[in-house]
Order: C-alpha cells, then structure tokens, then sequence
C-alpha cells in the first residue's frame, strides 16, 4: 500500500487541524519541516470536520481546509463532513 | 422555516452543471473545434468528478482570505525590512531566477488553462479550468509584489518579463510551456494539469520554499506556501483529468501513455535548475535535491503510478535514468552557470568547504569523485586571480534547450550526445527521452528558438557578447552577473551589516 | 504524422537552416572527458575554412584555458564527426571532408584524464 500525505502550513489553525487528523488516523506519521507540517498514512487518511470544530471549538467549514493547505498526494473526496484522501492499490 | 443550506454536493451541481446548455440550433463542433483533433475519445462529459466541488461563490470567499493573509505578510516583511533577515545575501539569486523563470510561466499557466477552459465541452471541466486559470493569474501578481521589496535592494530583478523572452538559460522554461500551450487542449492538461502539477511543481513549491522559511525568507514562503494551497486544487485537477479521460475510452490510453512519457521526461529536464536552486544556492541546507526528488518523485509519484496502474498506465519512460540522474544534476547545472556567470543575470560563487563537506555527505556516490575536481580547479583558478569564466558559446539541445550538459549515466564524465537527421538537416540532444519528443513530433520542434543559434544569425544584436548582454537581454554588465564576490549586492549587503 | 496539429499537412519553418547563418555553418567541438568546459562549444564557420584553422585558429580560444590543452599531442588524438570514427584532413575545407552545417566533432586525448584524473 502506498503512503497518502498532507502538507499543511505551520500555524495556529493548522496545529488544530493536525490534532484532529492525528485523533482520527492514529498510526499517521507527522513530519516538522520549516514552515510547514507534512502528515503521511498508509493508504488512507481523513480529515472530519466534527474533531477539528471540537479541537478548534468553533464551526469549520471543511473547504477552509483549503485556507491553510499545501500540498497533498491521493484521490480526493471531500462532502460535508470530511475529506479523506486515499489510494486504490 | 428557514431554508436549508445545500450541501456542497447539490451546491455544485446547481453553480456548475447547471450552468450548460444543450446546442439546438448552433453546430457543437463548432463550438469545440479543438476536442478532436488529438484523437482523443470522450464519450460523455457528465462523467466528470471534481472531488473539491469548489463553486464560485466558495471559491473568492477562500482566495480573498488566502490574499489577505499574504499581503499582511507582504506588509509586514516590508516594514521590517526583512530582506536584512535572509541568511546569507547569495541566497538572493536564487529569488532572481524565480522572478525571472518561474513567475513568468504563471502567467502562461493562465493563458494556457483560460484556452483550455473555453475548450472542454464539458462544463465541469470548464469550470475547474477556469478557477486554475485565475490562480495563476493570482500568483503571477503576488509573486511579483513580493519579489518587488528585493527589487529596491538588489541588482538583477529589474527586467524579468523582458529577459524571459530573451535570455539564453530562460528559453529553457519558455520553451517549455509554449510547447504545452501550442498542444491541443487534452495534451496541455496531461502536460501542466497531471505530470507538473502533480508531481513536478510539488518539488519547487514545497521543499524549496521551505528551504526559503529556513534562510529567512518570509515573504518568498507565503507567496510559495499561498501558491501551493492553489496547488492541491490543480493537483487534483490533474489527477482526474487522467482518470476521466482512461476511463472514457480504452483508445485514450496510448495516447494518455505517450504525452506521460514525454511530459515526465520534458519536466525532470525543467526542474534541473530547481535541483541546483536546492543544492546549491540555500546557504541554510534543508534537504539536498536527491532526498528531496526521493520523496515527491519517486514516493509520490510512484504511488500514483500504481494507482493508475490499473488502466494500462505505466511510469513514465526512462525513469531509470531519471533515477540515476538525481546524483548529478545539480552539480551540472551549477557548474555550468558558474563559468557561464559573466552571461547570467544574477551572481555565481564557488561554494564554501562547508557547503563542499555537506554536498559529499548528501551524495556520496557521487559528488567527491565527480564534482569536488571541478570546484578544487575553480578555487586554484580564482587563487591566481583568474576566476574561470568559459569562452565561446555551448551547443544546446533542440527539443529542452538546456546546454548539452548532462552526461551518460554509465559514464558520468562523457556528454550525452544523440542526433536525428531529418528532411537532410542534423538536430542534437541531450538524451533519448529529448530525441523521441523531436522524432515524435519533428514539425513542431524543427521551430525552436535556440538562443545560442540565434545570436549566430545575427537576430540578437552584438556580435559582441557584452553588447547582446546590455542591449539584447537589458543585463546590467557588471552589476547583475559575474561572481557574488566583489559585486555590489555583496558590498552593499557588507555596508547594511556594518561588517568590512 | 511529423506533428499532431489541427491544420492539416502543418510544416514548421525550419530556424536553423544554413541559409539563416550569414553563410556560415555551425560546427560543435567537444572534448570527450574533460567537463572543465560544461557542454561542447558551437562555432559559426565558413564551410571553406580549412581544418587546420578551425583546430590551430578557432579551437584554442575557448579549449586553451584547460592546464592539459597545451600538453595535446594532437597526433595521438582520435576523432569523431557525427558519431563516427573520422580522421580529419588538415588542409582541405569543412565541407569538402564531410563536416556539414550542424555537425559534432569530438575529440578525445587517451594519455590525458582530465584535472585530477577526474575527467574535468
């Protein structure tokens, strides 16, 4: 299985962000580089709205993602609720 | 009872699919003359995905927000004077080459994907193009604002736009996305939607930004980071590009195979002279080039091949050799724009021993064996007061036009030399992935402008070397180019500093 | 198909054809294993000068600045024009010993390694 990955940038939203994907996907791998934060599952990886509002204690709109991101590797699907990335082999 | 809000789902197939109309009295050929003349089979436009089902509305309510951040960093960095803070004012030049050879393919970027966009028969399609076109307008503009502080400060930033259409190392990415653009539009999404967006720009806009964050650089990693989070959008863009047009018609596949092959290979070409941005030019070391193409090539880019294996699509040709390559690229191109420092229009310099010691840990295949030689040469040169700067012009490959710099890679200290002959005239290249772009397509690369070539016809100016440089390219001779050492942004730099 | 183009029959006009060079043609020398010189050089040449010229006149101004260039021995040099064993022909023309407009001429120096003996 290959390895899905996030890059988000390092700051205060993000840090949220991270702790909620860390929540969810626990055997994720988070990586510190200058200025920004890579995150890295085998084969899968979601991001849920309803554990980043908890850890931000705010509504969060799933598309703000979009605000902080770098970069990321995976088929993307993205509703309401959540945005998972993920590989088919 | 308040309405309810749509889900993003219904939003957008309300703000985008039902947006087109059917054509009832006007030709749809018509309408889309280019859909298919690249062979190129849809057979239903509704079958197109956008993951992010991003509508319009969300779209400038999310780029407005992303412009604000930046231009409070833009402010900040200014009335800071932040330009103090880089590491090490060599850094700089790198800068000078972004403005010079990365902003300006935003901006064809945005031309291309607005001719695309107006293309597709397929709405979704059109509209995703259109969002890509808009950005990159938008980091074509916030690009320039952020390099235009170092503009005050720093020699080199004043003529990009000109010296992009002229500048013999800038027809290397000119070049590059002409030939997208002059594509079809399927080939043009192939080429800059899927293999450079996907993989290629990742490699720029990530590690070397980061490597920007870690030599001081605010302002160049907002807009780099701001860039990138456009990106991921284009990046998924790109992927389901590929995936739609496999999956519309089985005749798509060699097709689809063919532009990977070629895009791959024209793109690992581009980004030679990122690799020797990474390696040699961030005082403050991140990762080296090889670690960094292990990770968003061969890993990323390898993860998406095995998922698209199951169309019948296989990684790009030659990727062995692009796998060698990554031991030696860098080293080549900064030897070659370091004697070549008199015609560049930014600064050259013979790195320091600890940049020597930190190159042979990163490459220890390679760089003391290979490359150490050439730099003990230019220090005992530059030692008798002779810096070395080559005579004569380099002969360039037709199809990249890159110096014929790059080697044989079971022989790394022979040039690669290959050649076609075709309707009796003889074309030259730097390797058999350039060859088979030329032999696929000769009509189309029978045209390119080679610079060196063109100074030979006279089109340029000069003859004289210094004169092409002034007149020709808008260089300040003297001032922008020739070593770090002794010019006036190291002086100036030294005065800010208040060292001797 | 020579291109995949939406007007039929597309020709491109060839940039680089003799007759755009002034009445030269150009001629690339490189130096096999010595990368001291980044990429082979290129030369606008009339097609009439000898071979002695372009190696005793034209060649020393771009190659003599390597410490190994004065020490050639340029009788125990072998050559190549166009990918093929080729011995040149010091007194007659470019053109009339096969060097055309846009051919490579290497040449390699079996006693000579490069500085260093690192092909630099």
């Amino acid at each position: 299985m290959s390895k899905v990955y996030i890059a988000l940038q390092d700051n205060d939203e993000s840090r949220y962000i991270v702790e909620a994907i860390e929540e969810d996907n626990p055997d994720v791998t988070v990586i510190h580089m200058p200025a920004m934060i890579r995150i890295e599952n085998e084969g899968r990886l979601t991001v849920n709205r309803e554990t980043v509002e908890e850890k931000m204690g705010r509504d969060w709109d799933v598309q703000e993602l979009h605000v902080n991101l770098i970069t990321l590797g995976g088929n993307v699907d993205e509703d309401d609720d959540s945005l998972s990335l993920h590989w088919n082999e | 009872m308040a309405a309810k809000k749509l889900n993003i789902k219904d939003k957008y197939r309300l703000l985008t699919r039902d947006l087109d109309w059917e054509y009832s009295y006007a030709d749809r050929k018509e309408a889309f003359p280019y859909e298919d003349f690249e062979g190129i089979k849809i057979t239903d436009w509704s079958k197109w995905e956008d993951p992010f089902r991003l509508t319009m509305d969300a779209y400038w309510k999310y780029q407005a927000e992303k412009e604000k951040k930046l231009y409070a960093i833009f402010d900040a960095f200014a009335q800071n004077n932040a330009h103090l803070n880089v590491s090490d004012p060599r850094y700089i030049n790198a800068i000078k080459i972004f403005l010079t050879g990365v902003s300006p393919l935003e901006y064809q970027a945005y031309q291309g994907f607005a001719h695309t966009g107006r293309q597709f028969g397929g709405v979704g399609a059109r509209v995703a193009c259109q969002m890509q076109s808009l950005d990159e307008l938008r980091h074509v503009q916030t690009q320039i604002h952020a390099m235009s502080h170092f503009n005050k400060f720093f020699d080199g930033f004043q003529e990009y736009s000109h010296m992009h259409d002229r500048v013999w190392y800038l027809s290397v990415p000119k070049s590059f996305f002409n030939d997208a653009r002059t594509a079809g539009p399927f080939e043009f999404m192939i080429a800059i939607g899927f293999s450079f967006e996907y993989v290629l720009t990742n490699l720029l806009f990530v590690p070397f930004m980061s490597g920007a964050a870690h030599n001081g650089d605010m302002a160049t990693v907002t807009f780099g980071f701001s860039a990138q989070s456009d990106e991921a959008r284009h990046m998924t863009l790109g992927l389901e590009v590929i995936k739609f047009l496999l999956e519309q018609h089985e005749d798509n596949v060699e097709i689809v195979q063919k532009w990977i092959d070629k895009w791959f290979w024209r793109g690992s070409r581009l980004l030679t002279i990122v690799a020797m941005m990474m390696d040699y030019m961030l005082p403050n070391k991140v990762m080296s080039w090889k670690e960094a193409w292990e990770v968003y090539f061969e890993e990323a880019g390898g993860a998406l091949f095995k998922d698209l294996a199951r169309y019948g699509i296989r990684m790009p040709k030659y990727s062995d050799i692009i796998e060698k390559e990554k031991e030696h690229i860098s080293h080549q191109a900064w030897w070659t724009f370091y004697t070549h420092g008199h015609a560049a229009g930014f600064h050259t310099w013979i790195p320091t021993d600890e940049e020597l010691d930190w190159l042979s840990e990163k490459y220890p295949e390679t760089f003391d064996k290979y490359y150490r030689p050439r730099w003990e040469l230019a220090k005992e040169m530059e030692a008798k007061g002779e810096r070395f700067y080559t005579k004569g012009l380099p002969q360039l490959c037709t199809t990249c036009q890159i110096p014929m710099l790059f080697t044989e890679m079971d022989d790394p200290t022979q040039t690669s030399y290959r050649d076609t002959v075709y309707n009796g005239d003889r074309y030259h290249f730097c390797s058999d992935g350039c060859k088979d772009i030329f032999e696929d397509e000769p009509e189309k690369f029978v045209q390119s402008w080679l610079p060196v070539h063109q100074i030979f016809q006279g089109n340029c100016g000069g003859p004289d070397v210094g004169d092409i440089l002034s007149d020709f390219y808008h260089m300040n001779v003297g001032v922008d180019n020739m070593d770090m050492k002794g010019s006036p942004d190291e002086l100036r730099w030294k005065q800010w500093k208040g060292v001797a | 198909m020579a291109v995949k183009a939406i007007t039929p029959d597309y020709k491109g006009e060839v940039l680089d054809k003799v007759e755009n060079f002034g009445g030269n043609q150009v001629v690339y020398v490189g130096w096999d294993h010595h990368l001291m010189f980044c990429a082979p050089f290129a030369y606008p040449l009339p097609p009439e000068m000898t071979f002695e010229a372009l190696r005793t006149q034209v060649m020393p101004e771009t190659f003599s600045l390597h410490p190994e260039f004065e020490q050639i021995d340029w009788d125990n040099v072998s050559w190549m024009l166009d990918g093929n064993p080729f011995t040149p022909q010091a007194d007659v023309a470019l053109k009339d010993q096969g060097i055309g407009h846009k051919s490579v001429l290497r040449f390699s120096t079996p006693d000579l390694n490069g500085y260093q003996g690192a092909g630099v």
